[in-house]
């Protein structure tokens, strides 16, 4: 009688153990973090995973993870793990879920079934669908990172690159951080459209907040100096800090085709002479 | 990863070149590609389908829109012609040389502008170059 | 056969690139913009690249070479409009063009002309009469 049992029924009548065996391996595990998330909402998480679980082998079908029945199933745990990534959750923390749900399937079988070669089988079946569920949980626990990352590289490239019109034809931009290569890009497009869109023909590209330049760095610079002249504008780097003009030489990198200021106002004042601008202090004429 | 759209076209001889900018241009549009990326993809295929009408008279490209599992897609184009081969590879791909009259900037800028750049090289046979331009990058 | 058109204004000659240009058709730019140079001795040319979507080391050869052959015939090329998906596409690919004069538009690349042009007229008067003006 019991070798006729099926892993569905086994489970379904031991469901209440199964949820407690599988409470106390997710918690026993070093890495469960409480911070993250409390033993209550994780008892609820697993009582309503597990409910799912149980309705999809409803049929005793077993293998083929991709079939209809499993589509609630893998859409709940697709959303457990976009959320655990969300949360900060690590890999092996988010893994552990469901690897941690095999060990209680196998200590419920192991009691219900007592035919050693039906518990073999069974098992295996009960394996295979396990990790093809645990195959989902990593596939969407990094798309859930990578939209992270995403989402932060494009929040950062937004706030790092403001170019400001500090003046009739000048442009400022102050760069703040590491220049690589993607990060040049977005300088010298933001840069770009906003000289055609004021006109501007005096760029002023500010270093002070670059905390170190080497060749690749520099080769960035000049690429962006030299794209602004195509575009026919000039383009002066200032905030070269003494130590960045030592580096410079040092590695023998060539800036001499580039107009360096020391300082944003030595930069300003070199636009205004190039614009024959003058800024003078007033002079009171009616105290005199 | 997955195939989206699939097209060949045929370059024989300078006017083809407009049409195939054009549907290139109309791929990264699909696709949303920013500007500037388009413009780099454009340039690239340009340069390399200049290199096929001169060195090789001409051959064909398969421009495709692939999409990778890390939700990044892209347009790879392929060309490949039946042309002479390039009988020094590592040369080729150095700035500044040139079998013919040209600046030598065909092959190794084309690398720059774009993601990935293979290239293939029978002498006798052909060349065959696989270029994949990001989204984003 | 198509044909950019080429138009005469004063001493300057105007050139309006509006579609993409491809082989040949930069190759007669070329040759016609030189002639035409020659006939007209004239002092600059304004090359507006605001409508083209792609320059690629074959174009921005010519370009560079209507500039230096300008040169030759003592006239001054502007080159005007550059997109910046362009500008950024030419550093990239390895062609910072120098020796071609730049301007960010028409307005700007005809100021730069004639500024050009009072230069040399000033060098060929060769008597500095009122200088420094600047200095008080």
């Amino acid at each position: 009688m019991a070798a006729k049992i099926t892993v569905y029924q086994a489970l379904n009548k031991n469901a209440k153990k199964l949820h407690e065996d599988w409470l106390t391996q997710q918690m026993q595990d070093e890495g469960l973090r409480e911070d993250l998330i409390s033993n209550e909402e994780l008892r609820l998480e697993s009582e309503e995973f597990l409910k799912t679980f149980l309705a999809a082998i409803k049929d005793d079908l077993l293998e083929d993870s991709n079939s209809s029945n499993f589509d609630k199933l893998n859409e709940m745990l697709a959303g457990i793990s976009i959320n655990r990534a969300r949360h900060g959750f690590s890999p092996r923390e988010t893994g552990y879920y469901i690897f941690s749900l095999k060990q209680a399937i196998f200590k419920t079988l192991e009691k219900e079934i007592t035919d050693l070669k039906k518990l073999y089988t069974e098992i295996l079946r009960v394996n295979k669908l396990i990790d093809s569920l645990a195959t989902v949980t990593f596939e969407t626990f990094i798309r859930g990172r990578e939209e992270v990352i995403i989402r932060q590289t494009n929040e950062i490239s937004d706030i790092s690159t403001p170019v400001i019109q500090v003046w009739d034809n000048i442009l400022a931009l102050p760069i703040i951080g590491t220049l690589d290569s993607s990060r040049t890009q977005v300088v010298m497009e933001s840069l770009l459209m906003k000289i055609v869109e004021t006109e501007s023909t005096i760029a002023i590209l500010d270093i002070s907040g670059v905390p170190a330049v080497d060749s690749l760095v520099a080769q960035h610079l000049i690429k962006t100096v030299s794209a602004t002249r195509l575009m026919g504008a000039e383009c002066i780097i200032s905030g070269i800090r003494p130590e960045i003009a030592q580096t410079i030489v040092h590695l023998g990198i060539d800036l001499s085709g580039i107009n360096t200021k020391a300082s944003l106002s030595h930069a300003l004042r070199f636009a205004f002479q190039t614009l024959r601008l003058e800024v003078r202090k007033k002079t009171d004429k009616t105290a005199s | 990863m997955i195939v989206l759209n699939k097209d060949t076209i045929k370059i024989e001889k300078e006017q083809d070149v407009v049409f195939f900018r054009n549907r290139v241009a109309e791929y990264a549009d699909k696709i949303k590609m920013g500007l500037v990326n388009k413009t780099k993809l454009l340039t690239a295929a340009s340069e390399l389908v200049r290199n096929m009408l001169r060195y090789a008279n001409g051959g064909k490209v398969l421009c495709e829109i692939i999409s990778h599992a890390t939700l990044q897609t892209g347009v790879r184009l392929t060309f490949s012609d039946q042309g002479p081969g390039i009988p020094d590879i590592e040369k080729a791909m150095q700035d500044g040389y040139s079998t013919g009259k040209s600046l030598g900037l065909g092959l190794p800028g084309a690398k720059r502008l774009v993601s990935i750049f293979d290239i293939k090289t029978q002498l006798g046979k052909g060349t065959t170059v696989t270029i994949t331009k990001w989204k984003n990058g | 056969m198509e044909k950019i058109p080429i138009l005469k204004m004063g001493d300057f000659l105007l050139v309006t690139v509006q579609i993409d240009l491809y082989d040949r058709l930069a190759l007669n730019l070329e040759a016609d913009l030189v002639n035409m140079i020659n006939k007209h001795q004239a002092k600059g040319v304004l090359i507006d690249i605001s409508a083209v979507n792609i320059v690629d080391s074959f174009m921005g050869r010519i370009l560079s070479n209507i500039a230096q052959m300008s040169k030759i015939l003592d006239a001054l090329t502007v080159v005007v409009g550059m997109q910046p998906a362009v500008a950024i596409t030419l550093i990239e690919l390895g062609l910072p063009m120098t020796g071609v004069r730049t301007a960010l538009n028409v307005e700007k690349g005809m100021e730069l002309l004639k500024r050009n042009r009072i230069l040399d007229s000033e060098e060929e008067e060769t008597t500095s009469t009122d200088e420094d003006d600047s200095a008080e």
